[in-house]
């Protein structure tokens, strides 16, 4: 790998990134799922940060898609430094777009969350991951949609969107058209 | 002064994590850790929802696994109703487990360990992902792709969908699997075979290149833990758990998995959301214990399939000690290759068997039990959902018990082995701090389900310090 990286090869456009936050990954596995069709869009744009690439800082990217709510503190530090430097950002399925199983917790107290979880059903306690050590964030007492936060440019709904769904938007945008997305419900 | 790296974050992992790496004067590592820092509360927030709504749900827990929850859900509620799944119903579930484990292993292999392995540990980052795989290597990530769409697909085929399929449910399936559906996923066979056998090829030379990660990216004794058959077996769906030491020797078997609380529990430690479960005749956390697909393959006496048992020989040949034993986190990548051979072997039996054309799919019950347990074997290791109901059906607990986080002590060990080895200085170059990211990537770990999960509710809780001190002991009855 001694070549130059070839994000400047001719054809290529800006750089696409995908971010995740709190949700299970499915929208990301949804992604996956354009199969070879991924192969056709490395072709088009540059990877940027994302769960499948070592970036640790994030680079400006033009279209950034967003799974997942926001659920604790890193998640909001996150997409704040993720809004500033994306010029198109996308609410990718359900949890960024309504809160959506994420934001299920926001029936309860955080403090008997976390209860449940580290105290009532631990044999052994050695600790408490209430976060705020500079490594662990704490949670947020309510979880919330990333419009609550940010700025959000289009919505792509589902749990996860289909795969199609996903290219169609991409595609519209890379070609600088307005996407048409079909709305859905449940 | 004494100094704190952070690898913030960890990357080509799925889910939220960090390393922190603590550094002495002279820049040697004195101590490493590997966080957790994500968190939903799935235990807190299914509490008074109905348990027919379960798989539908903890299928959420997890994107990349979902038919592993959604099975062990589906399991659970077999239970609480007390049926007996019809044949037909318990073949497609088999098959949908072995597709799971196909797709997410090839996810692991081909595309987040795959550009380390492929390219190098010390390759450009701003190139060293899937994409960057695909420009130098076009044959070889295209067929990694299309693995795990075989994986996906054939879920697709019995599910409706790709994630989440709204298909296994208390009692059975929704849906017969048909014979096009059948036919249709025959055709995808040669194909896995073949790039399985590719892969075969060109990971088995590039182990002479990786001594040293063999050797130092976390290679310790541990117990394994897995599931086999009566005859000792692979088996990712039925049977009992067996776990041998780092050298063999059976510890403990015929362990029924509706037991598991009597000899597993898990600890809650300040630093990281995930709990570590450890064997509890040993302690925490002496009874650290590894699961997935090199603890299966440690703990089975044979896979059960042709082409995987000469796999599995060799494997044992190779990297075994004299019982064959595997104690290499770096081979989780050569057992993950095994698996997923077995994985494509099962499936052809399985689409052989008649039985999975079968058209009565669901036993149907009221609530007759207001407890239930299902386990299976998920990708990254034993999985078990535990539900206690009211009288109307609804939770009262539910305890998931995920297979990442049983891998997590030795995760930590093996973060801490490998920066030990590899980084020196308070500045240490890219691809040192990648090795050390690589030893987690060993175990595939999936972060959204091991933070989701609980243990059974306690009789006796310890507050302990640091070191492992009796802080208070708590007993409730
Ligand atoms: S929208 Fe659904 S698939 Fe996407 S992260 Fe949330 S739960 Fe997972």
């Amino acid at each position: 790998m001694s070549e130059a990286p070839s994000r400047e090869a001719p054809g290529r456009e800006a750089p696409m990134a995908t971010v995740w936050l709190g949700g299970c990954s499915g929208c990301h596995m949804s992604f996956m799922d354009l199969d070879e069709r991924l192969l056709a869009l490395a072709e088009r744009v540059e990877l940027g940060a994302s769960p499948l690439s070592d970036f640790k800082d994030f680079p400006p990217a033009d279209i950034t898609l967003v799974e997942g709510a926001v659920a604790n503190e890193d998640n909001l530090e996150v997409l704040r430094r993720v809004r500033a430097r994306s010029k198109v950002l996308i609410a990718f399925g359900d949890c960024a777009v309504t809160g959506n199983v994420t934001a299920m917790r926001n029936l309860f107290a955080v403090e008997d969350v976390l209860d449940r979880a580290y105290r009532q059903s631990a044999t052994v306690i050695a600790g408490l991951p209430l976060g705020g050590d500079g490594v662990v964030p704490r949670l947020l007492p309510r979880v919330r949609p990333i419009h609550e936060v940010v700025q959000v440019d289009h919505f792509l709904q589902g749990c996860p969107p289909d795969a199609d769904r996903i290219f169609d938007l991409v595609l519209a945008l890379l070609e600088g058209r307005t996407p048409e997305i079909a709305r859905r419900f449940g | 002064m004494a100094r704190r790296l952070l690898i913030d974050p960890v990357s080509r992992i799925e889910g939220h994590a960090k390393v922190t790496i603590e550094l002495d004067d002279d820049g040697t590592v004195r101590d490493a850790r590997f966080h957790v820092t994500e968190f939903r509360g799935f235990e807190k927030l299914c509490e008074g929802r109905p348990f027919e709504e379960m798989p539908g749900l903890m299928a959420r827990v997890c994107g990349i696994c979902p038919v592993s929850h959604i099975l062990a859900s589906s399991k659970a509620g077999d239970q609480l109703l007390g049926v007996d799944v019809p044949p037909a119903a318990v073949a497609q579930r088999r098959l949908a487990n072995y597709a799971q484990l196909l797709q997410s292993h090839a996810l692991s292999f081909f595309h987040l360990s795959g550009p380390d392995l492929l390219l190098g540990f010390d390759a450009d980052p701003a190139t060293r992902h899937i994409f960057g795989l695909a420009a130098t290597e076009p044959d070889f990530a295209r067929r990694g792709i299309r693995l795990r769409q075989f994986g996906q697909r054939l879920i697709e085929l019995l599910g409706g969908r790709r994630v989440h399929p709204p298909w296994s449910a208390p009692g059975g399936v929704n849906q017969p699997f048909s014979a096009a559906a059948r036919d249709e996923a025959r055709g995808w066979l040669p194909e896995a075979y073949q790039t399985l056998e590719l892969a075969r090829s060109r990971f088995r030379p590039l182990l002479d290149g990786f001594r040293e990660e063999v050797d130092h990216l976390g290679d310790f004794p541990s117990l394994f833990l897995g599931t086999v058959s009566a005859d000792g077996e692979l088996e990712y769906y039925d049977g009992d758990i067996r776990i041998v030491d780092g050298e063999g020797n059976v510890v403990a078997d015929g362990l029924s998995p509706q037991r598991y609380a009597t000899y597993l529990g898990e600890a809650s430690e300040s630093w990281t959301f995930i709990k570590n479960p450890f064997y509890k005749p040993m302690g925490y956390p002496s009874g650290m214990y590894r699961v997935g697909p090199l603890a299966r393959l440690n703990v089975a006496a044979t896979a059960g399939t042709p082409r995987a048992d000469r796999e599995l020989r060799e494997l044992r040949h190779h990297a075994g000690d004299a019982a064959g034993t595997v104690c290499a986190s770096f081979h989780y990548h050569w057992a993950r290759l095994i698996e997923m051979v077995h994985a494509v072997e099962r499936i052809e039996e399985l689409l052989d068997d008649a039985v999975l054309l079968g058209t009565t799919i669901r036993a149907k019950a009221m609530l007759n039990h207001r407890e239930g347990i299902g386990v299976s074997e998920a990708p990254r290791g034993t999985l078990f959902h535990h539900y206690r109901v009211d009288e109307n059906g609804c939770i009262v607990t539910a305890n998931l018990l995920i297979a990442t986080a049983q891998n997590n002590l030795a995760m930590n060990q093996a973060v801490k082995q490998t920066a030990q080895r590899f980084v020196r200085g308070h500045t240490p170059a890219e691809g040192m701090l990648n090795r050390v990211e690589h030893a987690i990537r060993c175990y595939d770990p999936c972060l959204s389900c091991s933070t989701h999960a609980l243990g059974q509710m306690p009789l006796v809780l310890e507050l302990r310090d640091r070191q492992g001190g009796l802080l208070e002991r708590i007993a409730r009855d």
